[in-house]
Order: structure tokens, then sequence, then C-alpha cells
């Protein structure tokens, strides 16, 4: 690993952490509820770095929050966010990375925006939720369908992350095109 | 850099770290499968009163469950409808049991004790010729870009405000991004021409409390 790489992940690991931090976006409709930016950075890690770096990057950050920083959204951190019920979303983190790296790598065919929309939809909400909802089920011990049922209100916001994360793999790849590693 | 340490010198921070958190792995794999109320009813209040016993600031640092109150109510409402109520309690208080007993050791321990405590964990990465070293560093990386990535966002924010007069929005993430990437790029630059990653001596690089100044 190069120290470029190491820089890269050690980059997207406090990007991750930075957009947690932000003050919260609330969407104008869906009656204002407030979404983090945090989801977002587990989009921009996969379709900007591909699939290994992005997901290191993230495993960086979960290792960094089980250290005790706190620097998911809300300010949670230390070990017991990994007792909580959003566990599995956060071991679907570093998985939906390497997903959307993956297919940003293999749709080099497909111009950068709906690539990016394609790998955001699939790695960073698809695959977080495929690893998110069985992780309420298990820790809260409900049933899967009333678990999916709880996790559906972060749909319409995680859609938006997937346009915003579009669009900036798409600006990137105008304004800092050797950026974009995942097409490299 | 913030933490969620509380300093202090109480018998849990006194115990070794790699001690606590093989504890807190076989406290942990005993209390999910519970199901009875009275037992649960007895380790929640044997975990509040170990916070207790950490000094005056000690019951406070519960308050690291406020973030969750939500979800758990949404947690409880769900098993209740529909459901048992009794159940609802019984998985709110498993899971509360099981967040403020892991927080009870990242409340007692330092970063860099936890760091220290993990490390050994990273010497298999010798076997790919990766050094052992560099998530240590990563961690230090990290911990420095947070607060620079901070102030680089809230310039962007204050030249936006400045032109729209409206708060930041979405709209700032790309040219965040862009920025943000540029400046990466400098930090690669300069840690090669340090002699690089590889050429880590046998120092550890140690998360020092108050360098990043966050």
């Amino acid at each position: 690993m190069t120290d470029r790489s190491l820089v890269q992940i050690a980059f997207y690991a406090a990007l991750i952490a930075a957009l947690g931090l932000l003050p919260k976006f609330a969407i104008p409709f869906l009656g204002g509820v407030p979404i983090t930016a945090q989801t977002l950075g587990v989009m921009l890690a996969g379709v900007m770095l591909g699939p290994v770096r992005g997901a290191l990057a993230m495993l960086l950050f979960l290792f960094l929050i089980a250290l005790g920083a706190p620097l998911l959204a809300g300010g949670r951190g230390g070990l017991g966010v990994f007792a909580s019920p959003t566990v599995g979303f956060l071991i679907g983190f570093p998985v939906g990375a390497f997903v959307a790296g993956l297919i940003m790598q293999r749709t080099k065919t497909l111009s950068v925006l709906p690539a990016a929309a394609l790998a955001a939809l699939v790695g960073g909400v698809g695959v977080v939720y495929l690893f998110g909802i069985p992780g309420i089920a298990i820790m809260a011990d409900l049933p899967l369908a009333k678990a999916a049922f709880g996790a559906a209100v972060f749909i319409p916001g995680d859609l938006i992350k997937v346009a915003v994360t579009a669009v900036v793999a798409e600006t990137v790849a105008r304004g800092l095109p050797r950026a974009l590693l995942s097409r490299g | 850099m913030i933490s969620v340490y509380l300093p202090g010198t109480s018998w849990l921070h006194r115990m070794p770290a790699r001690l606590k958190l093989l504890l807190l792995a076989a406290l942990s794999m005993a209390i999910l499968p519970v199901q009875d109320p009275l037992v649960l009813g007895g380790v929640f209040a044997a975990v509040l009163a170990f916070y207790a016993t950490l000094g005056p600031q000690g019951l406070k640092q519960v308050r690291l469950l406020r973030p969750l109150a939500s979800l758990l109510l949404i947690i409880f409402l769900l098993h209740g409808i529909g459901g048992s109520w009794m159940e609802g309690l019984v998985a709110v208080m498993r899971l509360v049991s099981m967040v403020l007993l892991a927080n009870l050791v990242s409340v007692t321990t330092r970063m860099d004790d936890m760091l220290e405590a993990v490390m050994p964990l990273f010497y298999p990465l010798k076997i790919f010729g990766v050094s052992p070293k560099k998530p240590a560093l990563a961690v230090t990386l990290v911990i420095r870009f947070v607060p620079v990535l901070l102030s680089v966002y809230s310039s962007l924010a204050e030249a936006y405000r400045a032109r729209t007069g409206k708060r930041g929005s979405w709209r700032l993430v790309a040219p965040f991004a862009l920025q943000a990437l540029r400046l990466s790029e400098n930090v690669a630059e300069a840690l090669t021409a340090r002699g690089g990653a590889a050429g880590l001596g046998s120092h550890i690089p140690r998360t020092r409390r108050g360098d990043a100044g966050c």
C-alpha cells in the first residue's frame, strides 16, 4: 500500500466523520425530516475510491468509533454504538462501499452520473439496509417485517443522498478527474 | 480530539484495557439471550451502580444514551402494537444495558490505551507485507484531518452565505469534496517527502489528546 492510498483512505474516513458532524440538512418536503450527511460519505467512499480503498476507509472510520471517538452523526461514539440496534447499518457500511466501488469499476462504459447513481443506490442503500434491517431485528428482538417498517422512514433521505453522490462524482470527474480513483 | 473518555482514577480506569474488552465481550454474549425482565432489571441496576462508582461525574455519562431515545421508543412501540408490551420493555431494557455496559469501557479507557490494546490484531498484516503500524498512523491522520475538513467546510459555508444570504446546503458538498481532495494530495506528497509510512520506526504514533484542537 502506497503513502498515497493510505492518506486517501484516512482522508475519506475523516470526510465521513466531518459529514456526520455538519449541521443536519433538513429536507423541505417530508415535513422536514432531518437527514445527516453521514451515509453520503459511505456512498462517496465507494464511488470515488473504488471497492478496496472505499471499504478500508469505512473500516478505519468504524475503528475510530470503537476506540472512542464520537464521530457518528449526533456525536455518538464508543463501543456502545456496536451494542445498539443500528449496529447492522455500521457493518453494512464497508460492504456497501465495496459494492458501490465495484459497480463503478464495472460500468466504465457508462458516463459518471448514471454509474455513480446506480453504485450509490445498490451499494449505499441496498446493501446497507440488507445488513441494517436484520441488525435491528436481532438486536431489538423484532420480526423482520416490523424492523423493515421502522427503517423505511430513512429511505427518502437516502434517495436524496444518491442524487447528491451522483452530482458530486460528476463534478469531481470534471474538476479533478484523477481524484475519481474507482475509474483510474 | 474530543472523545467519550472521562478522565478519572476509578477501579475501572485502572483495569487493563484488554481485560475490560474481554469482559465486555463475555458479558454482552451472556446478556443477549436473556428474556427474564427481573434478571434484566438486575443487570440494568448493576450497570448503573458501576457508573456510580466512577465518581461524581459517573452517572452523568448515561446521557450518552440520549441520541438513542427516539429509536428505543420506536422499538418499544413496534413491539407493543400487535404484540406484547412486556416484550417491548424486555427488548429496550436489554439494549439499554448492553449499550451502557459497552460505553462503560469507552468512558474509562483512553483512546491511546485502547489502540495499544488492539494492536496485536494488526500483526497478521505482516503476512501481506503491510506494516502493522499503518493502521495506527491512519488513525492519527484521521484525527488530524477531521478539524481541518470542518474548517474547510465552514469557510465554504461562510462564502456561500455572503453570496446568497442562505445557510449552507447540499450544494456545498461538491466544492467541499474538490477542495478537500486537493488538500489530501498535498498531505500524501508531504508524507512521502518525509520518508513515507514505510519509514516508520519502532515508535507507534500516539493519538495525543489536545493535538488536533477540536
